[in-house]
């Protein structure tokens, strides 16, 4: 199957449907959520709680010994929200930083998990297989359930974050004084963490625990370079999130042998790469040719002021003057010369160079400004 | 006990040890998650080192994916200086997109790699013993002790020589620039060291493992010792023990020998978090508990120094007057009382006694002037018992 046949049987099979609109509705709200953790400088959080969410879904599947899903992804939750607040302890509590912290709980957990699912494989019960899916994810398990409930949560945390929006905000730009305010801190940080958790355990069946964090962040990541309001980010975050996922199962589906995870990523990581080459305000494309630009632009009134300081000592301020004292040390160029022209500011006759009234005012302009540094 | 199992538990050792040596140095530098990305990213080297070699155990494949890991953290830097994101996030989406090349390659090779997904995350340690290095027709033994030995004493040679270098530029990056020690240089070594490490504990513990690997073991030694030297060696010491529980447990559950490893070191961690003597979770909560009861204690006996007023000094008032719960009025004055800093009389009067008022003046003056630890050598000549 190619992608365009993939994309034409979308609207008409509707198994098809159900896993596009559920990689969608994933993406949404995992750049709805990572954009406020991108802002707070939690990127790594999301690699640790995906990582630390594995030894839950395997302790699940052997205590209830169903994979029902959302079994399984309760297990995954809680396992998740306790690694996160252990680093968050351990940072609190210890001498040990967030990396080393957010490293370990990553490492150990995803270890145990790791141990508790090869124990489950080598177990006389035939049931077992396919909790490995979680590892890369597998969208093609996604039904119509699944896709109600990352509906319902995705919902849920919409009306939550319309209902905290200012003070989310103010938490997200300026802690301590969202604390004078009286707002409790630590309330609205376990608000948001938690949500945070709850969309990585959410992208687990599709996206898989080793690289769900980079589903967090990268549409977060894309939308922050067109924007510099929280509301169009997380909108456009948003957006980029339900692209990249559906786009990447798209790809994943009309190969073989893909898992979902790892091409979604791909897809989320290009866009990314796009948005930071080619974002209007601070895409490095655009900086470049701003520099580039404004490296002319200097080297004109460079020009400019030079020819000023030499008018200044005649009686008549359009007496013609030489071009051959002109060297390059005041960013003189026969493009720069011709640039002056067509902006009036000289005139040139044959060989040589005179300021008009206008160029006079404008390199007195300039000069003033000079002036005003030096002092 | 058979041979193979002594050479998988030596090649787990070797492996604990070799990441316990440029761990100990991340930690300490705050860049323990650059191990997790050099560990993820350096797949998609591994898988283009493979199609050229197509041996596994090479040292060209293992240089190859050593220059992805270096690659990655110039990579990651270039994007932090850009100012576009902030650091954590930019090592959040380089190496997720490094690591996705490499498992996408590895799936649409699948015939011509012998590499699967399953190895890259957890390795391949049980058969390590399997791959043999042979010379001529001498069995030399498996070939990963000799990739990781050589990789352990490479490291280790190298933390010998720039022993004092290393040091110095983790604890004042600032003096080692001054004194000219090249912070560039040692930054980019230790990367070049710890990616030639994650490669060759790659193939024994996989990705994810060998970042449990370098960082657990220094952290816990973190918590028990503030000696660089005692950190490094209870750093392999962590390992090593690591190594062999770990592979006894795997032998007992019959599961990954890497996931147990990673278990075992969690394990030690946690008892480490909850008991350390100094860092421990609980020393630290009763180390508070104490302060917290010896400064409203003091509070008390400024309390007591500043009113002569036989109303302000009743047993019954002071609730009210220092705004104290019952329970602890009842202690603090306990604690003055069993430490003879107060007397209480028959009309249920509390004074300060001769030594009370001396440590009280002391204490004030410390208050006042503030010269860091005075407090606590203050606190051992005048209290017999602690709160």
């Amino acid at each position: 199957m190619s992608i365009t046949e993939y994309f034409k049987l979308l609207f008409t099979d509707y198994t098809l449907g159900v896993i596009s609109l559920g990689t969608a509705v994933l993406g949404a709200i995992c750049g709805m959520l990572g954009s406020f953790a991108v802002l707070r400088k939690q990127s790594l959080l999301g690699d640790a709680i995906s990582h630390a969410s594995l030894p839950g879904i395997a302790l699940a599947f052997l205590f209830t010994g169903t994979k029902d899903t959302n079994f399984l992804l309760i297990g995954a939750l809680i396992s998740g929200l306790v690694g996160t607040f252990w680093i968050k302890s351990i940072v609190r509590r210890t001498r040990l930083k967030t990396d080393t912290a957010l490293g370990l709980i990553l490492s150990l957990f995803f270890g145990l998990g790791m141990l508790l699912l090869t124990f489950i494989q080598k177990m006389p019960n035939a049931n077992q297989a396919g909790l490995d899916k979680y590892l890369f994810g597998q969208a093609a398990t996604l039904v119509a359930s699944d896709v109600w409930v990352m509906t319902a949560i995705t919902g849920v945390s919409l009306l939550v974050l319309l209902l905290f929006w200012k003070e989310l905000k103010l938490l997200l730009f300026d802690a301590d004084y969202t604390k004078t305010l009286g707002f409790n801190t630590r309330f609205l940080d376990i608000l948001i963490t938690s949500f945070i958790v709850l969309a990585i355990v959410l992208g687990l069946q599709t996206v898989g625990v080793v690289l769900m964090s980079a589903m967090l962040l990268a549409p977060a990541a894309a939308a922050r370079q067109w924007t510099n309001s929280l509301s169009t980010m997380v909108v456009l975050a948003a957006i980029f999130g339900a692209f990249s996922g559906v786009f990447g199962t798209a790809i994943s589906a009309s190969q073989n042998n893909l898992s979902t995870g790892p091409v979604i990523v791909l897809v989320a990581v290009v866009v990314v790469l796009i948005s930071f080459i080619f974002s209007p305000k601070r895409g490095l494309l655009f900086r470049e040719i701003r520099f580039y630009r404004n490296r002319k632009e200097l080297n004109l009134k460079k020009t400019l002021t030079f020819m000023y300081r030499i008018a200044q000592n005649h009686k008549d301020i359009s007496h013609p003057h030489a071009i051959k004292i002109l060297n390059n040390f005041h960013g003189f160029t026969r493009k720069s010369l011709n640039r002056l022209q067509e902006e009036q500011l000289i005139e040139i006759q044959g060989n040589q160079w005179a300021l008009t009234p206008k160029g006079y005012e404008e390199a007195a302009r300039i000069n003033d400004k000079i002036g005003k540094k030096d002092e | 006990m058979s041979s193979a199992q002594l050479e998988i538990q030596l090649i787990a050792a070797l492996v604990a040890m070799a990441c316990a040596i440029p761990g100990t140095f991340l930690v300490l530098r705050k860049m323990a998650m650059i191990s997790d990305a050099i560990s993820h990213s350096i797949l998609p080297g591994l898988v283009f080192g493979f199609f050229i070699t197509q041996d596994l155990n090479s040292p060209l494949l293992i240089l190859l994916a050593a220059v992805t890991g270096v690659l990655t953290v110039i990579f990651v830097e270039f994007i932090q200086k850009t100012g576009l994101v902030k650091e954590d996030t930019a090592i959040g989406l380089v190496f997720p997109a490094l690591f996705s090349i490499g498992v996408i390659l590895i799936a649409k090779n699948a015939n011509d790699v012998h590499l699967d997904i399953d190895a890259v995350l957890l390795g391949e340690l049980a058969f390590a013993p399997f791959d043999r290095l042979m010379f001529g027709e001498t069995d030399l033994g498996p070939k990963s002790v000799w990739v990781i030995g050589t990789i352990l004493i490479i490291s280790l040679s190298l933390l010998l020589l720039f022993f004092k270098e290393l040091k110095l530029s983790t604890f004042d990056k600032g003096l080692a620039a001054t004194l000219g020690f090249s912070p560039i240089v040692l930054h980019y070594g230790l990367m070049t060291v710890s990616s030639i490490t994650v490669v060759g504990a790659f193939d024994a513990v996989g990705a994810v493992l060998v970042v449990a690997l370098i960082i657990a073991p220094p952290a816990t030694a973190y918590l028990l010792t503030n000696n660089l030297k005692k950190m490094l060696v209870l750093s392999c010491f962590f390992g090593i023990f690591s190594a062999i529980a770990g592979y006894w447990l795997a032998n007992y559950l019959d599961a990954s020998i890497a996931g147990s490893m990673t278990s075992v070191l969690g394990v030690l961690f946690l008892l480490v978090y909850l008991f350390a003597p100094k860092q421990g979770i609980f020393s630290v909560y009763f180390k508070e508990k104490q302060q917290r009861k010896e400064v409203s204690l003091l509070v008390f006996l400024l309390h007591l120094q500043n009113h002569q007023d036989p109303k302000e000094r009743h047993v019954n008032h002071l609730q009210e007057h220092i705004n104290w719960q019952k329970v602890q009025a009842k202690t603090v004055l306990d604690l003055a009382t069993k430490n003879n800093l107060i007397q209480i009389d028959a009309n249920n009067l509390v004074s300060l006694t001769e030594k009370g008022r001396e440590f009280t003046d002391e204490a004030l003056k410390y208050i006042t002037t503030n010269k860091e630890t005075a407090i606590e050598d203050l606190k051992k000549r005048f209290f017999l018992f602690r709160g």
